[in-house]
């Protein structure tokens, strides 16, 4: 149990809970509009979701939860070069996500699918893209904290970054399997 | 008022207050067209009118954060004003754009001339020249206010309204901006009117609120700042995306529908949280303030706020909803008690808080100017009630079913005759307020013994 947790204070930065509470209202709407959007026309939904590759974003899951492993692994280190390498680990597994999910992008183009194509894919666009646009943000980040990991920047980078790991276990499911 | 240069505040205040005069008696005019559609159209048509009431508007309330941020930089910072001369000299160059954009709107001179001519963009029709002096002076305060904070004590306060008025400025230049392709003009129009007033100002109202509120309720600095560093986050991650919702209808992509439904529902947050800030301030406070007027005008602003650009924002901006109700009454109701309650009332508050320093006066005339907020807020709460209904109901005939434009515009009669009545109360308070802030020197009543409860 840390410290904070002893002290029964919220752990770490206070505007990065206003940051994570207000991502979550964000995609957590969008998410809600996506499905009730899905009512109006579920043959249409299914039949584009259809067209995704469910087994790449499980790949991408799994690749995005180590990496916050990692950075969690981080937080606990006790020496900075330790914490600096996982840091770096973390990132790393980062840019992987970002590479499976340019190749998911790119396949998509190749069939020809665009914000216009359908309804479905308006929300996939927006939802993931606005997710890779955090993942791309949490790599920066995660970067800058590994240059001289200290306990309060690497506590706010793992913040964020599970932030974004958290939006991605929600949205896969939602957009991928349901 | 501890620092001479304070002193500046006063020339901007009651340059705003003339102004604000002439704001609400052009809008009681406009007031009355809606009621007779033929008044003054030969000689003063609605469309000049509605532009000398908007423009009006937008110069007294700049004025207004200029002014406070003049009254309220020494104080925070700790030192003078860097230059007082250029703080004149910036309000000369406001005052004479000022005139040249009456007189070019009421009498249409230069017609067409590119730069003498008025442009014809709704709010950014000033003519070029004008729009330049406003730069010149946007980039002479800047530096005034910049170098004072930059040599004084730098205070969450004075880095969010740095922060806000920065962004503000440099959000102007997007008037230069005109393509000739209608979407675009649109798209790159609402970086300055949305970014304005749902980002930038925002951040102005944030930080003089919680030079208010630091000051009439004696909480402890560290906690107003811990609100205003989240009000500011907050209202800056909802406002901006949220310039969305503006976008549905003009000719951008059909995303924008979403974008501009999700971020701007979430608009609504800065404003409660402002209005949570301002009234447990006011709970935690353990200084008994003189001014309560002042302290009226803030939570006022909080609450009327939180309603008209809060509440009545969300009322019509889902998309879904915005197909129907879009550029009805629904928009002035809410445009009118959005601009009182988060511009109008906040600068109103400061004017209320710094007079009697400014004026070297002790804490007079409470009577008057409260007699004068309620009188105020209660005719801008009328009016965007007639008004919502009149958007109610034209939104019905005009949309669902399909009635012609101006036949609906005969039924709504009654509302404008309603709206009309509100004005008059809304001007009588505005004048109401300023002889109660310029005038007096003596309260009008005298205040009875307190007893204890039993």
């Amino acid at each position: 149990m840390s410290r904070a947790q002893a002290s029964g204070q919220l752990p770490g930065e206070v505007m990065m809970w206003v940051l994570i509470l207000s991502e979550l209202a964000v995609f957590g709407a969008g998410l809600v509009a996506l499905r009730a959007a899905w009512l109006t026309d579920p043959e249409g939904f299914d039949a584009a979701q259809s067209h995704l590759n469910a087994a790449g974003a499980a790949v991408n899951t799994v690749v995005l939860v180590s990496s916050g492993w990692l950075a969690a692994l981080a937080v606990e280190a006790r020496e900075a070069v330790r914490a600096r390498w996982l840091l770096i680990g973390a990132s790393v597994l980062g840019l992987v996500f970002l590479f499976i999910k340019g190749a998911e992008y790119a396949a998509k183009a190749a069939e020809g699918i665009s914000f216009e194509t359908h309804p479905f894919w308006m929300f996939y666009y927006l939802l993931t893209g606005f997710h890779v646009a955090h993942v791309v943000a949490g790599v920066v980040i995660l970067g800058f904290v590994a240059v001289r990991p200290a306990p309060a920047t690497t506590e706010a980078g793992a913040q964020f970054w599970h932030m974004v790991d958290l939006v991605w276990v929600l949205l896969f499911p939602v957009v991928y399997l349901l | 008022m501890k620092y001479q240069t304070q002193k500046i505040a006063l020339a901007y205040f009651v340059v705003a207050m003339a102004l604000f005069a002439v704001q609400v008696i052009v809008g009681l005019t406009m007031g009355w067209v809606y009621v007779d559609g033929n008044f003054l159209s030969g000689l003063l048509p609605f469309n000049i009118l509605r532009m000398l009431h908007s423009n009006s508007l937008i110069v007294w309330l700049l004025l207004g954060f200029f002014g406070a941020a003049y009254y309220l930089v020494p104080e925070e910072s700790e030192r003078e004003i860097h230059s007082p001369t250029l703080a004149y000299l910036q309000l000369a160059i406001f005052v004479l754009g000022t005139l040249g954009v009456v007189l070019t709107y009421t009498f249409n001179l230069f017609e067409g001339n590119w730069l003498l001519g008025k442009e014809g963009r709704e709010f950014l029709e000033q003519p070029k020249w004008v729009k330049a002096g406003i730069v010149v002076a946007a980039l002479i305060f800047l530096f005034n206010i910049s170098m004072t904070v930059l040599k004084g004590r730098k205070t969450a306060i004075t880095n969010i309204l740095l922060l806000g008025l920065w962004g503000l400025a440099l959000l102007f230049l997007f008037a230069f901006v005109n393509p000739a392709n209608l979407a675009l003009d649109k798209m790159y129009w609402w970086y300055v009117v949305h970014l304005w007033v749902e980002g930038t100002w925002e951040l102005v109202m944030a930080s003089i609120l919680a030079f208010l509120m630091l000051k009439l309720t004696g909480v402890d600095r560290e906690v107003v700042e811990k609100w205003l560093y989240v009000i500011a986050a907050l209202a800056l991650f909802s406002g901006i995306l949220g310039t969305g919702h503006h976008y549905y209808w003009i000719g951008t992509p059909g995303y924008w529908q979403w974008i501009g439904s999700i971020f701007s529902s979430l608009e609504v947050v800065p404003f409660f949280a402002m209005m949570a800030f301002a009234f447990v301030m006011v709970w935690k406070g353990r200084r008994d303030h003189p001014n309560k007027a002042a302290l009226l005008w803030s939570l006022g602003c909080a609450t009327l706020a939180f309603f008209g650009a809060g509440v009545w924002g969300f009322l019509h901006t889902l998309h879904g909803v915005n197909f129907y109700t879009h550029g009805t009454q629904i928009t002035a109701a809410h445009g009118h008690l959005a601009f009182y309650g988060a511009y109008v009332a906040l600068n109103l508050a400061i004017i209320t808080y710094a007079m009697p320093s400014l004026l070297g006066r002790d804490v007079f005339n409470q009577v008057l100017n409260m007699a004068s907020f309620w009188l105020m807020s209660g005719g801008v709460v009328f009016m965007t009630f007639t008004l919502t209904f009149a958007g109610t109901v034209q939104t019905h005939l005009q949309r669902v079913n399909g009635e012609a434009y101006m036949d609906v515009q005969d039924q709504l009669w009654i509302f404008y005759v309603m709206r009309f009545g509100s004005g008059v109360a809304v001007v009588l308070g505005a004048v109401l307020f300023i002889y109660a802030v310029m005038v007096p020197r003596r309260e009008v009543i005298t205040p009875g013994h307190a007893e204890p409860a039993e």
